[in-house]
């Protein structure tokens, strides 16, 4: 009887070893990508899905080589991509499980993914680990290639200190007086870091500038009446607020209701993704961001026309800047397998990474270099304007764009100690 | 000595799994890796559930464990993966030696709300520390074991959950089996009593609560030494209602059903994500659901029945 069990036990664990140790057998030529974005959840509405239907629609025109110049051609190095969706909920050991499992399990090419910054940072050394060629497309984070190099490991997308760094030149290029700031900033990493970044820098381009008061509500909080008093009574000339989403709405509503937002500019560093959806509610004047060259702050070039316009007949809303970093990935790790075909018409993974290593590429947000952590960590411009309603509509006015190398710092220096010395070697002309 | 079925089935189960470990795929023996940690905090759950306590805040020892691992390799530059274990445990038992002493005094939904509680407290310091990393966490550096620093982390962690865990299995079940085992069936069913037969009942809830928070530590450490990565979210009310949760799919019945029920659970979870990534939520709940429907006292209810037939 005893044995009887042990021997039920053996059999249930082989049949679920053997169930679970058949591949997936993977069509040879199909260049199988795993691609992670959250399908669900608070952070889908705005991030995810905008990027997952770029994703979709950048993996098709790739495909069927319907991309413009100079991806006209089709596939990755000629294989057609076989797309493999996987949601990023569930928090960093999830994803860290999922990851293993569209490696080991699935055998994917290569991964694309990650908007959670944490998501990104618990990642970083499993990619190492398993050895497999990764491109972060979103998390803004700057500790990933600040923290060690990566082999495996790219970021196509610029690290969120160019949001706060040009957030401050720009309002000193705009009102050279600035005495005082306040902030309004989520109680959690992104929004700390994002303060942090934003005073430290200001305080940096000009010595002596004060904090009024640095409001710290929880995420997803939603009512701020209390925050909007204390910041009332600190009058200060612009108040600093990395909110995005939902959260940024609301304070905006709420703000403009209480007169704050007519006596302080705010500046709004995602304000981007609000200025179409709520446009009557923003103050004219209002300094508006949208994390780089995205959206509205894209350039002018053949790519980008090419894309919107695809994606507002594919989706009938215009891209967001999750797209177009999820673009940019897609399109920077075509242009990498393309240029390591000159030396091998097969390329390997090794190939395609020492070609992506150091690589600049066309995006529909212009350039993108892959000019810092040691040739893994994109750079690009930065755009901030000022929000207009011209003739009734939404619009952006005084905009200035930073160069990548104004913005960001040069290879081998951290971006906290890049602000501390006062940005040595930034090119801001 | 004499050993006990228990005691022997754990025996087995051990040596099954470490000689499975080099043949499974490596996706599946870290699942079983982090099954493993998952399954200790389980336990604890289930040891105070079979004294009529449903903790809802397991999850604040799981993240003191992962942190306590965490940070002893970051500031300490400790690396033995014993050591990092060891003071998961330390950390947690002496955080409950204080918490419990309030704790021990409560039931029912009083007990589940203040330890949902005293998680959140953690999860909201963590998040506003920005020294360790705020909600985005920090990463674990990589354990040693003995001074000896493996190139292939992942079968030697592997190899040290089974290990570890199915040693805690055999003590816990042991202990389960014993007076003050079974003196928390006796707090559940009539407290009263238990306290005229002679047994401080607040004594042996609080030692309950003790043993729990040391395995919700040292499952904890261990989930952080797999996945490389803590972060405050482990304090989250949902992970600690996903302990509860996958303590009732395997029931209290038997030690065992809480690392048959945790594997099972991530199994689930995997397996959902890649078929249905637009619907994983729904086929997860599914398939919860059905188990529960037709399994109402967990899946160790498979196990007796079977037994039954045998008989």
């Amino acid at each position: 009887m005893k044995g009887n069990k042990a021997m039920h036990i053996g059999l249930a664990l082989g049949a679920v070893v053997a169930a679970a140790a058949a591949p997936v057998p993977a069509v040879a030529q199909d260049y199988k990508l795993g691609l992670v974005t959250f399908l669900s959840g608070g952070a889908a509405g705005p991030f995810g899905i905008p990027a997952r239907n770029a994703g979709e629609l950048i993996v098709d025109a790739i495909n069927a080589g319907k991309v413009p110049a100079p991806y006209a051609s089709k596939g990755i190095a000629g294989r057609t991509i076989q797309p493999v969706w996987v949601d990023e909920a569930g928090g960093p050991s999830k994803q860290v499980t999922e990851y293993r499992a569209l490696v080991q399990k699935q055998g994917v090419d290569a991964v694309i993914g990650y908007i959670s910054s944490g998501d990104c940072l618990a990642l970083a050394p499993v990619t190492e680990e398993l050895k497999k060629l990764t491109i972060f497309f979103d998390c803004g984070t700057p500790r990933v290639f600040e923290e060690r190099p990566y082999t495996y490991l790219f970021r196509t997308g610029p690290t969120a200190l160019m949001d706060s760094l040009g957030a401050a030149r720009y309002i000193l290029a705009q009102n050279p007086g600035v005495a005082k700031v306040n902030g309004i900033n989520q109680n959690y990493a992104w929004g700390q870091d994002s303060w942090n970044d934003f005073i430290a820098s200001l305080q940096k381009l000009k010595p002596g500038v004060q904090v009024g008061t640095s409001q710290m509500p929880k995420i997803f909080a939603g009512q701020y009446s209390a925050e909007i008093s204390a910041l009332q009574l600190q009058n200060a000339a612009f108040i600093h607020s990395s909110f995005w989403g939902g959260d940024m709405e609301s304070f905006v509503q709420q703000g403009r209701a209480r007169g704050l937002l007519d006596k302080q500019v705010a500046i709004l560093t995602t304000g981007e993704t609000a200025m179409f959806r709520i446009p009557e509610q923003i103050p004219e004047g209002t300094v508006i961001g949208g994390r780089g060259p995205y959206g509205v702050f894209a350039p002018d070039n053949a790519l980008n026309k090419w894309f919107r316009e695809q994606y507002f007949n594919r989706f009938n809303t215009w891209p967001t800047y999750p797209s177009y970093k999820m673009a940019q990935a897609i399109l920077g790790l075509k242009a990498a397998a393309e240029k390591a075909m000159a030396k091998n018409p097969k390329p390997a993974e090794a190939d395609v990474i020492a070609a992506l290593e150091h690589l600049s590429f066309e995006a529909p947000s212009g350039t993108v270099k892959m000019a810092i952590g040691k040739g893994h960590q994109a750079v690009q411009e930065m755009v901030y304007g000022r929000f207009k309603l011209q003739g009734g509509k939404p619009a952006i006015v005084n905009v200035v764009r930073y160069p990548a190398e104004c913005v960001n710092p040069p290879d081998g220096v951290t971006s906290e100690q890049w602000i501390k010395q006062g940005f040595p070697g930034a090119k801001c002309n | 000595m004499r050993t006990d079925p228990g005691t022997r089935g754990f025996l087995i189960a051990a040596a099954v799994l470490l000689a499975a470990g080099p043949f499974l795929p490596k996706w599946l023996s870290y699942i079983a890796t982090i099954s493993l940690g998952y399954a200790l905090v389980v336990a604890g759950v289930v040891l105070l559930m079979r004294a009529g306590l449903v903790s809802f805040g397991q999850g604040l020892y799981f993240c003191l464990g992962g942190y306590a691992v965490g940070a002893a390799g970051k500031y300490w530059n400790l690396g033995d993966a014993f050591v990092l274990l060891a003071a998961a445990v330390a950390v947690s038992v002496a955080v409950a030696a204080l918490l419990g002493l309030l704790l021990a005094r409560y039931r029912e939904i009083f007990f589940a709300m203040f330890t949902m509680a005293f998680s959140m407290i953690l999860y909201g310091l963590l998040s506003k520390s920005q020294a360790l990393g705020s909600t985005d966490g920090f990463n674990v550096s990589h354990a040693t074991f003995l001074g000896y620093a493996p190139v292939a982390l992942q079968g030697w962690l592997y190899a040290a959950a089974v290990v570890l865990s199915m040693a805690v299995a055999i003590a816990l079940q042991r202990y389960l089996r014993s007076g003050m085992g079974y003196a928390g069936d006796a707090i559940r069913e009539n407290e009263i009593r238990v306290e005229y037969l002679g047994i401080s009942v607040y004594r042996v809830v609080y030692l309950k609560y003790l043993v729990a928070a040391g395995l919700g530590g040292l499952g904890g450490g261990l989930a952080a030494l797999a996945s490389g990565h803590v972060g405050p979210d482990m304090a989250y009310w949902t992970t600690s209602g996903e302990f509860v949760f996958v303590a009732l799919l395997g029931g209290t019945q038997h030690i065992a059903a809480a690392f048959a029920a945790s594997f099972l659970f991530e199994l689930i979870k995997t397996y959902a994500f890649e078929l249905s990534p637009y619907t994983w939520q729904m086929m997860l709940g599914v398939v919860l659901l059905a188990i529960i429907l037709f399994l109402p006292s967990g899946l160790w209810s498979l196990v007796a029945r079977g037994r039954e037939a045998l008989r």
